[in-house]
């Protein structure tokens, strides 16, 4: 089996705001296993740097947390993205597409295109 | 900006809920497994595997918290808290050390503080005025002391004020008042109050806007009437506080007056123009009433915005010339000439005193050096002990650069607590000289620990924290690690560096106490001459009680009072002589144009100033003054030949090598007779000298006493008398004022108080640095011998005598102690320089001073190091090379 992906710096983030917009309503290890699961397993992911993360997102007022309980009855901290958070992500997903328009297009490159 | 900035605030909180942001995320991290185990469970897995596959999946729970932490707080903080911790917890560990060490630095660094509250208070702030840079005194250059010299009449004011293009406001007050010159009833007690009359624009011009009610308005700044402005203190503490006082009646001298404002609290006249009285109220001056009583306004102007001071000088040397003393004698014109010579407020309040403030803060900074040197010697100390800790830690990994910071943590705990305790001996110093009413400074009543020292007092911790925590700090990490393991402690001499160290610290502690001592010694010494200054009068066991009655302006009927009085006063047990005078020395003062020899020709416009005392027969025994010739006496009235005393200078002046009584002088236009010749007074200043003084009888020729002061001299305690003399002049006369004896040596304390005060203060500090050095030089040497224990026993066990030893101890510190004498006298010899115009009578190289100090230092170092010898000569050398 090849290496998996390691994160870049940021990328985490991102993915935890996109996932909560398209999940709704999520605690911490639903967010990590659906992140690995999105992937297709390919991101080496220690599932406890997300709460790194969830702090971070919470303390910038992008992500909201509260306590609830799981389905299968455990107390759970549940978060939710804010409007301010649908707008960062807004944003970082902008600035993705393009990179990877960017990186594509620089690697790409062959001789007869200098 | 508002997110980085809630980012900080919850970064900040997170430090102080550490506890329940951890237990919370630990139950968040729980669940996390949980559920990853719940799930593994359905898959099928064994519930041993589907933990560990859980754990597998989160990574290490450990590294996930510290990444939580770095995300949420601040990493340096927490490490800071932890150096705090742990300061705290070794200097618990040794009390004694820590306790000693704080004291050190409270006393060093209390005394800063008052200092700067000091000097802040009078120097640095501006005074409580709006814009109060602008202000401006004017008064003849260099008038000093002399009342009617530094004053101007009431057409000078009108014309300066009209003609002058430098002010935005001219004002003036009536410079004449004597405290405690009205009464009021209060309590079926009549209560003496001190009022002032000031012209109605006074307030506008300062800026000063009262906190109720209004000031003067133009009707009454032209005629004056029945207002008054009161001060805050005095409508708290007479008036009730009243908060509906406004247009309410008081009495005053037995007519009602109007009160129209409440000054602010900011607002304190005695502070700022006589330092140590207070003033209670304010009332309009009508020019008119003053008119023909030549000096008596003091000046104070605002500067037209973008006028120099320059410019107004330039203005008033030509406008003063142009003024009339009195516009109904033509040939006053020009008497002002060059006598308008505007300064800054500021300078004139505070000015004379830069220099004694700076010499103070100097004094006392020297202290926290010294402060500074004790403490560095004992944490030097202390590291020794903890070399081994240090270099254990150093090579278990702990960064030299995280040592130097723990160390400096402990010294900055150390300053800091010392700077706490050092607040709140300031706090109550300030406190009690602020109420201090015998102090004669300006603003001194004003002064407290405001937002200005506590800033001083965080800057002072710190700096001094670092001072003497990085010299210790930095040695202890750079310490030869292998060295200092191996080296097994006590026992045996360190390397030179270290030696050189230590006596470098001593070496400057004696010096440093020595500039100290000589500028105290001096200043002390100038303070004892000034009070062995012959003042021409004897202050001890005379005092003095205004003196209330009506004569109506009729001279027979005010001799028959004056008489009256003094004979019932001089029935009252104890008193030996009692006579008045409408001035005391070194008050308020009058000058007019001095007497001249009957039938000596002068030259045009020749004056000579003389100062005027107006007394009754009596009052020269009562000063305890010596007369030539004969006292003023009863019979000296209205019809009987005028007569006057002068003093030796005027005297000598006028007839040199002549015997001045029985001689006639033309004096105010009259002839006068000199019947007595007195010594000469200390008028108006204690150090300065005297000028002529002219005594004349209040019953006699009109000059008009302005009020009375009855001065008694008694053969008892002055304060005893107190009761009795006032019982006596309130059944003379109902509406006396109950006041106690004020005496005469108080007024006289009054005068030499910023003298006092400066030298005072200075020697405390002196004293201060003397233990501390004296301290200082005994920490050293008996560490010295400590360390040494084990090399003084083998010096023994080889045959050196006890003698010896001691003596090798004692010429050690000796050594030291002369090489920072010397390196101190240097030093010392500039300072006095530097202070020469604060002396008095007293050589900057004064021998008795140096010569002092040195000895004091030489037999302070030689006890320092004598204690120590002697315990080192005691060691007994088998015990020494045993103990480790």
């Amino acid at each position: 089996m090849d290496a998996k992906l390691d994160l870049l710096q940021g990328t985490l983030d991102t993915m935890v705001l996109q996932t909560l917009t398209v999940m709704g309503q999520m605690h911490g290890y639903g967010i990590a296993r659906r992140i690995e699961q999105v992937s297709g397993n390919e991101i080496l992911l220690n599932q406890g740097t997300i709460y790194a993360s969830l702090v971070r997102l919470q303390q910038r007022g992008w992500i909201t947390a509260e306590w609830g309980v799981s389905e299968n009855n455990r107390s759970a901290k549940y978060y939710a993205i804010t409007r301010a958070g649908r707008k960062q992500l807004e944003k970082d997903a902008a600035y993705w597409h393009r990179l990877t328009v960017v990186m594509g297009r620089v690697l790409k490159m062959t001789i007869g295109e200098i | 900006m508002s997110g980085t900035l809630r980012r900080a605030m919850q970064r900040t909180m997170a430090i102080f809920h550490k506890g329940k942001i951890d237990a919370e995320l630990d139950r968040e991290l729980k669940t996390h497994i949980d559920l990853a185990v719940d799930e593994n469970l359905l898959a099928g897995m064994s519930p041993k595997e589907a933990r560990r596959k859980a754990m597998i999946q989160f990574g290490g729970v450990q590294q996930a918290k510290e990444k939580h932490y770095a995300v949420r707080g601040f990493p340096l903080v927490d490490v800071l808290i932890q150096d705090l911790r742990f300061a705290l917890r070794t200097l618990r560990r040794d009390m004694g050390f820590a306790c000693i060490a704080v004291l050190i630095l409270a006393l060093g660094i209390g005394a800063n503080i008052v200092v700067f509250s000091v000097v802040n208070t009078i120097l640095l702030r501006p005074l409580p005025f709006a814009d109060s840079q602008q202000l401006v005194w004017i008064a003849p250059p260099n008038s000093g002391h002399d009342l009617s010299g530094s004053t101007y009449s009431a057409d000078a004011y009108e014309d300066y004020k009209s003609m002058n293009r430098s002010f935005s406001g001219l004002t003036a007050y009536y410079a004449f008042s004597l405290p405690d010159n009205l009464k009021m009833m209060e309590n079926g007690v009549l209560k003496p109050l001190t009022g002032i009359p000031v012209a109605g624009n006074f307030f506008q011009v300062l800026g000063v806007q009262p906190v109720m009610g209004r000031s003067f308005n133009d009707l009454e700044t032209r005629t004056g009437g029945n207002v008054i402005v009161v001060s805050h203190s005095f409508w708290q503490r007479d008036l009730g506080a009243d908060i509906n006082i406004i247009g309410k009646p008081v009495t005053m001298n037995n007519t009602p007056f109007t009160v129209i404002g409440v000054l602010p609290e900011t607002f304190d006249f005695g502070a700022v123009f006589s330092p140590g009285e207070k003033v209670d109220v304010f009332a309009p001056q009508n020019m008119d009433n003053i008119r023909n009583e030549g000096n008596t306004l003091a000046f104070i102007g605002r500067l037209k915005q973008g006028v120099t001071l320059q410019q107004a000088r330039a203005d008033a040397t030509e406008l003063f010339q142009k003024f009339y003393s009195n516009k109904k004698y033509a040939n006053s014109l020009g008497v002002y000439k060059g006598r308008g010579y505007p300064v800054y407020l500021k300078d004139y309040v505070s000015g004379s005193l830069q220099r004694s403030l700076i010499v103070l803060w100097c004094a006392v900074g020297t202290i926290l050096l010294i402060v500074c040197v004790n403490l560095s010697n004992l944490l030097l100390a202390r590291a020794a002990t903890r070399t081994k800790e240090f270099a254990l830690r150093i090579s278990l990994g702990a960064g030299r650069v995280r040592l130097v910071r723990q160390l400096l943590t402990e010294s900055l705990v150390l300053s800091s607590c010392g700077a706490l305790l050092g607040l709140g001996i300031a706090y109550a110093a300030t406190a009690w000289l602020s109420h201090q009413g015998s102090i004669a400074l300006p603003l001194i009543s004003s002064m407290h620990v405001d937002a200005a020292a506590l800033g001083w007092t965080v800057l002072l911790a710190i700096a001094v924290g670092l001072l003497f925590g990085i010299a210790p700090g930095l040695k202890m990490s750079s310490g030869n690690l292998h060295e200092s393991l191996k080296d097994s402690g006590p026992g045996t001499s360190e390397g030179r560096k270290h030696e050189r160290l230590r006596t470098v610290l001593v070496v400057s502690e004696v010096a440093l106490a020595c500039v100290l001592i000589v500028g105290a010694g001096l200043l002390l010494r100038s303070f004892l001459h000034v009070l062995d200054i012959d003042l021409g009068f004897k202050p001890a066991s005379a005092a003095a009680i205004k003196v209330d009655y009506n004569d109506g302006g009729d001279m027979v009927k005010r001799a028959a009072i004056l008489q009256n009085i003094q004979e019932r006063v001089d029935q009252i047990p104890g008193v030996t002589f009692a006579g008045f005078s409408d001035n005391l020395p070194l008050e308020r003062n009058r000058g007019w144009d001095g007497p001249l020899v009957k039938g000596k020709s002068y030259p045009p416009n020749y004056d000579h100033g003389a100062y005027i005392y107006i007394i009754s027969p009596g009052f020269i025994p009562a000063m305890g003054m010596r007369v030539h010739g004969r006292d003023l006496n009863w019979s000296d009235g209205p019809k009987s030949e005028l007569v006057m005393i002068i003093n030796k200078k005027c005297a000598s002046d006028l007839w040199p090598g002549e015997d001045a009584v029985g001689r006639v002088t033309s004096f105010q236009g009259k002839d006068v007779r000199v019947v007595g010749v007195v010594d000469d007074l200390h008028e108006s200043n204690v150090e300065g000298v005297s000028g002529w003084q002219v005594y004349l009888p209040m019953t006699q020729g009109d000059w008009g006493p302005e009020g009375s002061e009855l001065v008694i001299r008694s053969a008892t305690p002055v304060t005893g008398l107190s009761l009795p003399v006032l019982k006596t002049l309130q059944s003379i006369n109902a509406g006396q004022a109950a006041a106690p004896l004020r005496p005469i040596q108080s007024i006289v304390d009054h005068a030499t108080s910023p003298r006092r005060f400066f030298a005072i203060l200075v020697g405390i500090f002196a004293t201060l640095g003397l233990v501390l050095a004296s301290l200082g030089i005994y920490g050293v040497i008996s560490y010295t011998v400590t360390r040494k224990t084990q090399e003084i026993g083998i010096r023994m066990a080889l045959g050196a005598t006890r003698e010896r030893v001691q003596r090798d101890v004692i010429v050690n510190t000796l050594q030291m102690a002369l090489t920072g004498l010397v390196l101190g006298s240097v030093v010392s010899i500039a300072v006095a320089r530097e202070i020469r115009s604060m002396l008095y009578d007293t050589q900057p190289g004064d021998p008795a001073t140096f010569a002092g100090t040195v000895l004091l230092l030489t037999a302070v170092a030689a006890v320092a190091g004598y204690l120590p010898a002697r315990r080192a000569s005691r060691i007994e050398p088998m015990r020494a090379l045993r103990n480790d």
